[in-house]
């Protein structure tokens, strides 16, 4: 008895640990998350990192205090002066003038940044991005007023800024935005930043940006095929259309054939990569559906696979778990980016309560008579599903995703990898592991094995099989609660989520090899890459279709699965 | 020839043994149906014995079940395979009916398309699909509603158990199989209808189906063919042929030693049993309407099964009670309390199993103390018994 307990406080500690070391990493990879976002728009620089503001230099001081009293001409003139004065520092003040949110104060000339979002106004210090004393009276600010002349020269002084003084991030955006603006002035500009750039890719995203405006200036022949070559398998947007426009009789429509040439290879060169990148992210689009079939297969193939129990509550198992995880975000919905770590553990619980008295209640009585325990556990997940319609209404609830689970990985201009999804991807693998430890390592699931090969030999050596029941049941019901908790991140929180899933997990049970949790791996990623490639050819339903029929037909040819299991437990 | 003799007055004297369900049955069938209509025809309205069309319609769609019922019994009671996905065959059979009705509509849709019914014109489609040809035949689409499940059945049958898939693989399977064909015809290029599937229908042969006197036919109709397929199904399983099936469903293992070639036996009864459910599913549409891919969803298919639980398997007699006993409590309940009968419904899976493995049947029985080498569903889970577990794999010796 008392091992028992300490069996079920070893699973707890076993998913306590998961989501600890789970936590671990997201923290280790959550940085490379805003790459080239600040790239897209002209106001996006944030006036964040800027090191220490520069009110010492008087230079300074005085031109801002003339932009406070200029005319719109004069401020045209201000502004390159401003730029050579302050360099990197006026960039929060660009950034914020383009975006028409710089104000000051007529009193006593001092300027601020003054942002509306959701009815709140701030008023913030332009450098220091601190807010504004409390004295100050809000009304009586006054908007330094823009026109487009002006607007340009600050795009242009942002960019330049950007593109000298940035960080390596910040210098590559700035770069790649001056792809699409192809003039003479941002050829000097990017010929003078690459004679002092050290970093690699920025001085790439330079080169492409030269060649780019080679190719539509009146250059020779020689410097144009030139030109061409650094294009090469460059994937940015502006490249591809450059290089498209030029084809085109009715675009740029380069005359040159030799020039044709080599722009009808680097096109082709592009494609192969853009082709190959898409390959990647539909592979990883499978991986994530893999994933997830994982999840909640894995859970299945420990009382099907290991204890021989069909469950077809199983389902519901995962609705469990993705509700805890919307009860536990309304209990404490000021802490949404830690609700998670409370959820994982709760859905555990949960799920892994009800499947035990699932266990002790109903399919003890049903030992040894599959066909009824599948039909009675299917009353029961009816009985789940109706009891959280009544209790939650049959509407799909909202899941809230954390922070750092929203987001993507931009890996580079077409391939993207969603955070969730990666997230998921290698949560579900620590799942599967944590798994095989507990089964292979612990003394529960020594007991778990012994029970599942021979249940009297097990008996008669002194091992409780009611109670190792109970705590199989427990954990494979418990791990599709943790499952839940993942799939609430991906899908919509409804009492069918678990039917939607529950026919895919014996698939994938049942494909891998039944009491096989390597099988199950293997089976889940397999059905997932396999749908994955198939549903843009033939669209997603027909995809689905094509899956089951295969799968029909594969139980044909090896009944036992891919992996079945050998010895006398095989039978 | 002598062989064949004896085996044929053996089957007679079986039905003479058994021959107390099979009158029994179908006289009440057959009292209860002749009741039903005379007092829907000859009784004036306000008459209290008065029986409304509504109600007749009702009692034609739980004969239907009950034949649905019937074909489940058959190769779950009899044969222990438990099909998950008999709904689909009774869906097809369904789905052949109602292309019939709809090419009666003619030009009496909403587009007046003589030539298309109304979801093609809808979706811009400027010919009939090839699948659709012939189907304002009678005849024509009769044959579908045979051919179409059967073979269907034939091949999936044939498949399943040569390679000796059985158990709960199989049942997967089968669910595998109704869901895939759901979204199949949930999808609208599928020429079915999509989503909403086929409805409005006009007549039948010529006769309008809002008719009283077409209601009480279709009604006595099914009446019939019940009766047909309860005194066909009864036959067979007391014949030689009903023996061999008792055995596989006991031992197969044993069976096959002995020299009988199982799976012919498994398939042709599958067959057997999906064109029951065709005809049934084929009875079902002009009367309740309409017929649309929900007919597929898994969660029907796993109704009927419980209707055979309740009424007790292998009695034949008990599932087609039970499906009715089930089906007019789930028309009340849903009335009185609609969230009520999800519960009921599953409370009812759990304390079938648990506590009435042998269903109403069963109860009448003990009480009777008769037995009958046909029926007893326990011994179709021994099998499983002596592993306990071990393996959710079954024998495949």
């Amino acid at each position: 008895m008392r091992r028992v307990w300490r069996s079920l406080f070893a699973i707890t500690l076993g998913a306590c640990l998961v989501s600890a070391v789970y936590g671990q990493t997201d923290v280790q990879t959550d940085d490379p998350a805003p790459l080239v976002e600040a790239a897209g728009a002209e106001s996006e620089i944030q006036p964040g990192p800027v090191p220490e503001p520069a009110p010492e230099q008087p230079g300074l001081d005085a031109l801002l205090l003339q932009l406070t009293e200029a005319s719109l001409g004069e401020a045209a003139a201000l502004i390159p002066r401003l730029e050579e004065q302050g360099g990197r520092e006026v960039l929060p003040l660009f950034s914020a003038m383009l975006a028409n949110e710089l104000v000051f104060d007529p009193e006593t000339r001092l300027l601020y940044v003054r942002t509306e979002a959701a009815n709140a106004m701030s008023v913030r210090d332009v450098f220091s991005g601190e807010p504004a004393a409390e004295t100050l009276n809000i009304d009586s600010l006054q908007r330094i007023r823009l026109n487009n002349r002006l607007r340009v020269l600050l795009r242009d002084g942002i960019a330049r800024i950007s593109l000298f003084e940035g960080t390596d991030r910040q210098r590559e955006a700035a770069a790649l935005n001056m792809l699409s603006d192809l003039n003479e002035s941002n050829l000097a500009l990017l010929r003078e930043a690459l004679a002092d750039e050290e970093d690699g890719s920025v001085r790439a995203m330079i080169e492409v940006g030269i060649a780019m405006n080679l190719l539509v200036m009146q250059t020779t022949q020689e410097q144009r095929i030139q030109a061409v070559e650094v294009l090469r398998g460059r994937l940015e947007n502006p490249v591809r259309n450059l290089l498209a426009s030029l084809q085109d009789p009715s675009g740029r429509n380069e005359q040159d054939p030799l020039v044709l040439e080599a722009i009808d290879e680097a096109l082709e060169s592009i494609q192969t990569r853009i082709k190959f990148f898409r390959f990647v992210e539909e592979l990883f689009y499978g991986l994530s559906l893999g994933s997830v079939l994982l999840l909640a297969a894995i859970g299945l193939a420990v009382t099907f696979g290991v204890m021989g129990v069909i469950n077809m509550a199983h389902g519901e198992m995962l609705m469990l778990g993705a509700y805890t995880t919307y009860v536990v975000q309304m209990l404490m919905p000021n802490f949404i980016n830690y609700s998670l770590w409370v959820a994982i553990p709760a859905a555990f619980m949960v799920a892994a309560l009800v499947g035990m008295l699932i266990q002790r209640f109903v399919i003890r009585y049903l030992n040894g008579r599959p066909l009824e325990t599948l039909l009675a556990t299917f009353g029961i997940s009816l009985i789940l599903q109706q009891l959280v319609r009544t209790i939650f209404s049959p509407l799909n609830r909202l899941v809230v995703s954390p922070d750092w689970m929203s987001g993507t990985w931009q890996i580079n201009p077409v391939l993207s990898f969603t955070n969730n999804r990666l997230y998921i991807l290698i949560f579900s693998l620590m799942v599967f592991f944590a798994l095989l430890m507990i089964l292979k390592k612990t003394s529960l699931g020594l007991q778990v094995r012994a029970v599942s090969q021979n249940r009297n030999m097990a008996k008669a050596m002194g091992i409780r099989t009611d109670w190792v029941d109970a705590m199989t049941f427990g954990l494979g019901s418990g791990i599709a609660g943790i499952a839940g908790v993942a799939l609430s991140q991906l899908t919509n929180v409804g009492p069918n989520l678990g039917q939607a899933y529950i026919i895919d997990s014996f698939m994938v049970v049942v494909f891998g090899g039944v009491g096989n949790l390597f099988g199950t791996l293997v089976g889940a990623f397999t059905l997932g890459i396999s749908t994955k490639f198939l549903e843009p050819v033939t669209g997603a339903v027909l995809a689905k279709i094509i899956t089951l029929v295969f799968i029909i037909l594969f139980i044909q040819f090896r009944p036992k699965g891919l992996f079945p299991q050998k010895g006398r437990a095989a039978e | 020839m002598k062989r064949s003799l004896s085996s044929l007055l053996n089957t007679w004297a079986e039905v003479r043994r058994g021959g107390n369900t099979i009158t029994v049955f179908v006289a009440v069938l057959f009292i209860l149906t002749v009741l039903a209509s005379f007092s829907n025809l000859m009784l004036p309205v306000d008459s209290a014995f008065h029986v409304s069309t509504y109600t007749i319609t009702l009692l034609g769609k739980y004969l239907c079940y009950a034949m649905l019922a019937l074909a489940v019994d058959v190769i779950w009671g009899y044969c222990g395979i438990l099909s998950l996905g008999h709904g689909a065959f009774f869906a097809l059979g369904g789905y052949a009916m109602g292309m019939y009705l709809m090419r009666q509509i003619g030009d009496r849709g909403v587009y007046g398309n003589a030539g298309l019914p109304d979801f093609m014109v809808f979706l811009n489609w400027d010919s009939l699909p090839w699948f659709w040809l012939g189907m304002d035949q009678f005849w024509f689409a009769m044959l579908m509603v045979m051919v179409v499940p059967g073979l269907l059945a034939f091949v999936f049958g044939w498949l399943a158990f040569r390679s000796r898939v059985t158990g709960v693989y199989l049942s997967i399977m089968t669910q595998a199989l109704t869901y895939a064909l759901m979204l199949a015809f949930f999808r609208n290029e599928m020429g079915f209808g999509g989503n909403n599937g086929m409805t409005d229908f006009k007549e039948l042969l010529g006769f309008s189906l809002s008719a009283d006197t077409t209601r009480v036919s279709l009604f006595m109709i099914t009446a019939l063919l019940l009766g047909i397929a309860f005194v066909c199904s009864q036959l067979i399983m007391k014949s030689r042929l009903g023996r061999v099936i008792v055995a596989v469903r006991d031992s197969e293992a044993r069976a096959r030693f002995l020299g009988y070639r199982t799976e012919n036996y498994k398939v042709w009864l599958f067959v057997y049993s999906a064109l029951i459910a065709a005809i049934a599913g084929a009875l079902y549409v002009p009367q309740v309407g309409i017929i649309n891919p929900g007919e597929f969803s898994p969660i029907n298919s796993i109704e009927v099964v419980v209707w055979v639980a309740v009424g007790g398997r292998g009695t034949l007699y008990g599932a087609a009670v039970g499906a009715i006993l089930v089906s007019y409590a789930k028309t009340r309940f849903t009335a009185l309390v609609p969230e009520s009968w999800i519960f009921m419904l599953g409370a009812l899976f759990v304390i079938v199993t648990i506590f009435l493995p042998k269903g109403l049947a069963g109860l009448i029985r003990g009480k009777a103390g008769s037995e009958d080498p046909g029926s007893d569903p326990g011994a179709s889970d021994s099998r499983g018994s002596h592993r306990s577990g071990a393996t959710p794999a079954e024998s495949r010796s």
